[in-house]
């Protein structure tokens, strides 16, 4: 991943996809800042990859161009008769093929590390509903916290009776909390449609399936704020059901198990 | 049966006139005309869709739309675009060219064809008729994945008949185009002197045949889940809803390729044309062309990497897809190299050639990207690929379109297409189909997802952006008409051969083309 890495500097450098600009503030024109080694992976490849198109877009699109400009009747080029050639036509079969393996080699360890959910610190299972997710947290510290998440920008918001906030339609009354530097395992499902739990930053994508649990994992190595939306079509407010997760210190989050616990506590006492 | 072919040699028009001729004609060019006038109702009707979409999402917030009806326009949008204008449009183009290209007199199923075509007006009214219903139109996405469109009104119901019955018609059209152009060539002209259209068709009319039953068998399994108690994608009756996933891009994966190979077919004949210069490369383009109709059957799961299929299948699908490239990049160079070298002239469906290499080339690199699993993690149901289907699917199939339309507007009407507004109508719909989709890869990265009515602030700029881009895009779609109307009405006369290099039998028949051609059949040497 090395070269890859020094690639991304490189189009850092020139301006090409602005990765800098995308640190602190929400990211415009590339993938967000990553948060977890799988999202720089997919960073680091996409970034190759972009430059990799981008060089055989130059020598294609050179060539035509050139003879779009040079090889014209009113600059009295006479058509040349050929029409095949072996040699050409199989390099151009092979070298293809050999550039596609060398995409490939990273790829393919980066899907079969995504893969890999086993020995987690912490499982928590997320249900996708129409129109908010339910969080279950299921082994790890703090197992036995459940509650759902929702989106709390307000309507008027929405509907343009009020200014809207700085995380308009990101936002959640719940979020999802887990500790930093923690290997975490998230178990989908879906109770009506299927959902889609998306999370840019840490380069998670997984669809929630009703009937059905599949998993995916990731170690969020900053803390912060991470946002991300239901990524598959699930009706009417497929648009308003956002993840919100809070990536805290081992104390914070400690702190915020004891403060969930008390609470469920109290309205199991109350019942 | 004797007696109609007597008189139609005799190249009189008998029986009826006016509305009847139309409802009843056999006629390969009457019929073409037909398949291109509908499509093109449908592309401006899709089209309308598409601006409403653009307005709601010019802003944040909900302005225009309600989120239901955003998702009936997001749905009906892609279903309209696909089985009303894309695709028929090029079974339009196979009826008119493929037998002026081969030397036929007709088609071989005269009478099939009038029915293929017919059938499509009904399965448009269900369609479109969806909306007044209650409930509707299916909002499920054109996709309509199960559970969802298990969700959905009556308007899902009207939406898989109409399904039914234009995948009738396209198994019809299909067997007609394999039928004749298998068995109709002039003498002489062995399958390797085709014109690469009709090869191209050829293999589209394969896959056609076999994936249109896939996706009527995936509707009909929605429908009996819907209504008669069957749990195909229900895991609570023992179903699976990833299995419809499977089944339906099991069909729509080769659709990809269904409505881009006529493209790259119409593309191979116009720029040989206008390079005065043979294709380069004929034989490998045959081979690339089969090559992606065979790899098509093997990549659908490209589609669905979020699912959560086991690392193997990732793998698979992922080496499968990225294969593709190969046969793709062959096609791209050989269209280079046939300019390389030529005697080029940009005539107006010239223009629109290269526009299509040029902005096509751009949506097979995000294809690319898109098909490396992890980078599709991300990218998957965001606008990135958006993006990327309409870099395919506009300025691919769409824009091969309208390079055909140009090229053999003059043999069609007997006039040449005003070279004026053909380029005025180029360059205002390759700069402002830019302007509408190339700002969406950055939404697409930045994480907006897609089939959203209102979204985080900061995709707002290139939102809006996008939305003027994309009223640009469907105005300048006018002009076309505009000129279209005019060529029928009148114009400079076309000569039999209408274009300086231009090459094949569609060539040595007078334009307008006569109703009836090569009824004996021309030997081709």
């Amino acid at each position: 991943m090395e070269s890859a890495r020094r690639f991304a500097t490189a189009s850092a450098a020139v301006g090409l996809a602005g990765p800098a600009l995308a640190q602190d503030s929400p990211a415009r024109y590339n993938l967000q800042a990553p948060v977890t080694g799988i999202a720089e992976q997919i960073n680091d490849m996409h970034t190759l990859m972009l430059v990799i198109c981008l060089v055989i877009f130059i020598g294609v699109f050179g060539v035509m161009f050139w003879a779009v400009f040079h090889h014209r009747k009113s600059k009295g080029a006479v058509a040349a008769h050929f029409h095949e050639n072996t040699a050409v036509e199989i390099a151009w079969t092979v070298i293809p093929i050999l550039i596609l393996l060398g995409m490939a080699w990273p790829a393919t360890r980066t899907v079969i590390e995504m893969k890999d959910t086993s020995n987690p610190d912490l499982t928590i299972k997320a249900t996708g509903y129409q129109w908010k997710w339910g969080y279950d947290y299921l082994q790890g510290e703090g197992e036995g916290i459940r509650f759902l998440s929702s989106l709390s920008t307000p309507r008027e918001q929405i509907e343009g009776g009020a200014p809207k906030g700085e995380a308009y339609l990101l936002e959640v009354d719940k979020p999802l909390v887990v500790p930093v530097g923690k290997k975490v395992r998230v178990l989908l499902t879906a109770n009506d449609v299927i959902h889609s739990w998306w999370v840019p930053a840490f380069g998670v994508k997984q669809d929630a399936i009703p009937g059905f649990i599949r998993d995916t994992w990731f170690r969020a190595d900053k803390e912060g704020i991470y946002r991300g939306n239901c990524a598959e079509l699930c009706g009417r407010d497929h648009g308003f059901m956002p993840i919100e997760v809070h990536v805290v210190s081992a104390e914070k989050y400690a702190e915020w198990v004891s403060a969930q616990m008390q609470a469920q506590n109290v309205a199991l006492a109350a019942q | 049966m004797a007696a109609v072919t007597h008189d139609q040699l005799q190249g009189h028009q008998p029986g009826p006139t006016g509305l009847m001729r139309w409802l009843t004609t056999t006629n390969h060019k009457d019929i073409g005309t037909m398949y291109m006038i509908f499509s093109f109702i449908m592309f401006l009707s899709g089209g309308v869709m598409a601006l409403t979409i653009r307005a709601e999402l010019f802003q944040p917030g909900l302005q225009v739309v309600q989120p239901e009806f955003f998702n009936q326009l997001t749905t009906m949008h892609g279903l309209v675009m696909v089985f009303g204008a894309i695709m028929p449009a090029f079974v339009g183009f196979a009826n008119w060219m493929i037998p002026l290209m081969i030397g036929a007199s007709d088609m071989a199923f005269a009478r099939m064809n009038n029915w293929s075509f017919w059938l499509l007006p009904p399965a448009a009214i269900l369609l479109i008729g969806s909306f007044f219903v209650p409930g509707g139109a299916t909002a499920a996405g054109w996709t309509l994945y199960a559970p969802l469109s298990v969700q959905m009104g009556m308007g899902m119901d009207l939406a898989i008949f109409a399904i039914h019955i234009m995948g009738i018609s396209s198994i019809m059209g299909a067997i007609n185009i394999v039928v004749t152009v298998l068995n109709m060539r002039a003498p002489g002209m062995t399958l390797m002197k085709m014109p690469l259209f009709c090869w191209t068709w050829l293999i589209t009319a394969y896959l056609l045949i076999a994936v249109m039953p896939v996706l009527a068998g995936a509707v009909t399994m929605i429908l009996t889940d819907r209504h008669f108690g069957t749990s195909f994608f229900n895991a609570a009756g023992g179903g699976d809803p990833v299995m419809y996933q499977h089944i339906f891009w099991f069909f729509g994966h080769p659709e990809v390729y269904i409505m881009i190979l006529p493209a790259f077919g119409i593309v191979s004949q116009i720029i040989p044309t206008f390079a005065r210069k043979p294709l380069f490369g004929y034989a490998s383009m045959v081979y690339a062309t089969a090559s992606i109709a065979i790899l098509s059957f093997a990549v659908w799961a490209h589609h669905m990497f979020a699912t959560g299929m086991p690392a193997a299948g990732q793998l698979f699908f992922m080496y499968a897809t990225m294969l593709i490239a190969v046969p793709t990049g062959v096609k791209v160079f050989n269209w280079v190299a046939t300019m390389w070298r030529g005697s080029m002239t940009f005539e107006t469906p010239m223009l629109w050639a290269t526009g299509f290499i040029f902005v096509f080339t751009m949506g097979g690199f995000t294809g690319l990207i898109c098909a490396i699993a992890p980078i599709d993690i991300q990218v998957q149901d965001t606008y990135y690929v958006v993006a990327h289907f309409h870099y395919v699917l506009v300025a691919g199939s769409l824009f091969a379109l309208f390079a055909g339309a140009y090229y053999w507007l003059p043999k069609w009407t007997g006039h040449m297409p005003s070279e004026f507004l053909g380029k005025l109508h180029f360059w205002c719909s390759i700069v402002f189909f830019n302007i509408t989709f190339f700002p969406m890869h950055f939404l697409g990265l930045a994480g907006m997802p897609r089939r959203i009515p209102d979204y985080a602030l900061q995709f707002a700029d290139f939102n809006a952006l996008a939305s003027v881009g994309a009223f640009g895009f469907g105005l300048s779609q006018l002009i076309f008409l505009v000129v279209v109307v005019k060529c029928v009405r009148g114009g400079e006369r076309a000569a039999a051969r209408s274009w300086e290099g231009a090459e094949g039998l569609e060539w040595t028949v007078p334009s307008p083309a006569p109703h009836h051609t090569f009824e004996q059949a021309p030997v081709v040497k």
